[in-house]
């Protein structure tokens, strides 16, 4: 059955842009924080889609590389605050 | 001819049918890979991709909804030129103008040229040689996802390519006009798109002066007969045949021939792969450090699109393995399949070939022996003489997969 829904919506091509709210991260300590500094720059789905093999220092990586490469505005001290958050709910178990 | 509703009443009265193995191939798939898949990719992205449609597409394959990252199905990949409408969008950046014909302007300029100048794409299209040619687009990144160990970064499965004839102009030729200076060594590329935030870096990239004026290079307006899409970069983008797609800049609104080294991130941190790795012909020396260099070149690769991963095939009747092979332009050589796990090799039939640059069909015909799971093995070979890896070669970026192609049926 979802084939059969997939076939009949590939013959139509869309005029709306699909709504990125449909993936949404988990509920968690400093979700907000994270919202507040990734989802600017970026739709949540980044997140769970590069999940679950990265460990901690695997997402303090690609913390470090979206301040230092992405200029994410990310303070010092937030930093430990979003690894928690990611290594906890998306980390490599 | 029949109307759109009856040829759905058709096909919802098909299948309830369904379960004989006798439907349509392309929707008889094993229930472990999911049309969002292939079933290697890391479970998050499995579980976070779904078949959306961007203004003007077809469903696709969404990867990440801001910036656009939407991956064509495999099904699309059954014919050698891909649709439009069907085709892979890649950005990096979010802000994504949508840049009318009448509204586009190319700056062409730079501390080497003698006489910067500037064009709309009435002149594009007027005052140059127009040129068409079949070119792959392949995402740098295509099946990033399958990366064992897994890598950070978009989490392509194996749809993040296409093949186009692409119509436009000869790069080459506009840099004759703005008189290139000796001193050149690359050229730089920006496009309409930017970043939501000041911080990030812009997305800007450059070209060795030499691949800038090859003559396949071109700054291409129209696709398939058509005007660009928006999401493929509307009104002008860059073709760069045999490069992977980083090179390949939408929206173009700059072209800058200059006499230093462009050092931003996207060429100094981002794209850039181990030395020595890989088989690689095409060097851009300017970028190269001891340790790595620049993507450049696709590596040599296929992708069997039939018979699908689970599909049942029956036990002495006649199964045609499908596919398309492609490279760095130097042109596909010959395509082997193999059913008894590489230990044996029959040749390919090659389908008509398109153009060096463009996928190239393929297929063979077999008949399965004994029942039971078989492994159908795919591998092609370029006129260079290189070839497909048994094993992955693994880099951080999860680049230049070209793992011998491979799918697993059911003979009953």
């Amino acid at each position: 059955m979802t084939a059969l829904i997939a076939l009949v919506l590939l013959a139509t091509p869309a005029s709306k842009y699909p709504d990125e709210n449909r993936v949404q991260l988990k509920d968690g300590p400093d979700k907000a924080l994270v919202l507040g500094r990734c989802a600017a720059c970026h739709s949540q789905d980044y997140i769970p889609m590069n999940s679950p093999f990265l460990d901690r220092k695997g997402w303090e990586a690609e913390v470090n590389k979206m301040v230092k490469s992405y200029g994410a505005p990310i303070e010092p001290d937030e930093v430990a605050k979003i690894v928690d958050y990611l290594a906890t709910n998306y980390g490599k178990k | 001819m029949r109307s759109r509703r009856q040829f759905l009443k058709d096909l919802a009265g098909g299948a309830a049918v369904v379960g004989s193995g006798a439907f349509l191939p392309s929707l008889a798939r094993a229930a472990n890979t999911p049309a969002v898949g292939p079933a290697g990719l890391p479970a998050g992205t499995l579980e976070t991709s779904f078949l959306e449609a961007l203004p003007g597409k077809r469903p696709l394959i969404k990867r990440t909804y801001r910036p656009p990252n939407f991956e064509t199905p495999l099904e699309f990949f059954e014919q050698v030129f891909t649709p439009n409408d069907a085709f892979f969008v890649r950005y990096h950046l979010a802000r994504i103008p949508e840049v009318t014909a009448a509204q586009w302007k190319l700056d062409v300029a730079g501390d080497s040229v003698e006489k910067p100048f500037t064009l709309d794409l009435a002149a594009l299209k007027k005052d140059f040689e127009q040129v068409e040619i079949p070119a792959v687009l392949q995402c740098s990144g295509n099946r990033r996802g399958l990366s064992d160990p897994h890598v950070a970064g978009v989490e392509w499965g194996i749809g993040a390519m296409g093949n186009a004839r692409w119509k436009g102009v000869r790069l080459k030729d506009i840099l004759a006009k703005a008189g290139l200076k000796k001193e050149a060594v690359e050229v730089v590329f920006n496009g309409a798109d930017q970043a939501p935030l000041d911080s990030t870096p812009d997305f800007v990239k450059s070209l060795p002066v030499w691949k800038a004026n090859d003559e396949n290079t071109l700054i291409a307006w129209q696709m398939n007969g058509a005007p660009l899409p928006h999401w493929n970069g509307a009104p002008a983008r860059l073709v760069v045949p045999g490069w992977t797609g980083t090179y390949w800049m939408k929206h173009l609104v700059s072209v800058q021939a200059v006499s230093q080294p462009l050092k931003n991130f996207w060429m100094a941190g981002a794209y850039r792969i181990p030395k020595g790795k890989f088989p690689i012909v095409d060097r851009f020396l300017t970028q190269e450090t001891e340790a790595n260099t620049p993507i450049t070149e696709m590596v040599v690769n296929s992708l069997l699109t039939g018979p699908r991963e689970g599909q049942i095939v029956h036990v002495g009747e006649p199964v045609e393995v499908r596919g398309i092979a492609w490279d760095n332009g130097a042109g596909i050589a010959g395509v082997e399949v193999s059913a008894d796990e590489g230990r044996t090799w029959q040749p390919a039939t090659l389908d008509q070939d398109m153009g060096r640059f463009s996928f190239r069909g393929f297929r063979h015909s077999f008949k399965a022996s004994a029942p039971g799971d078989m492994t159908l093995l795919g591998k092609a070979t370029n006129r260079q003489g290189a070839t497909q890896v048994s094993d992955l070669i693994f880099n951080p970026a999860g680049y230049h997969n070209n793992v011998v192609s491979r799918v697993k049926v059911r003979v009953a």
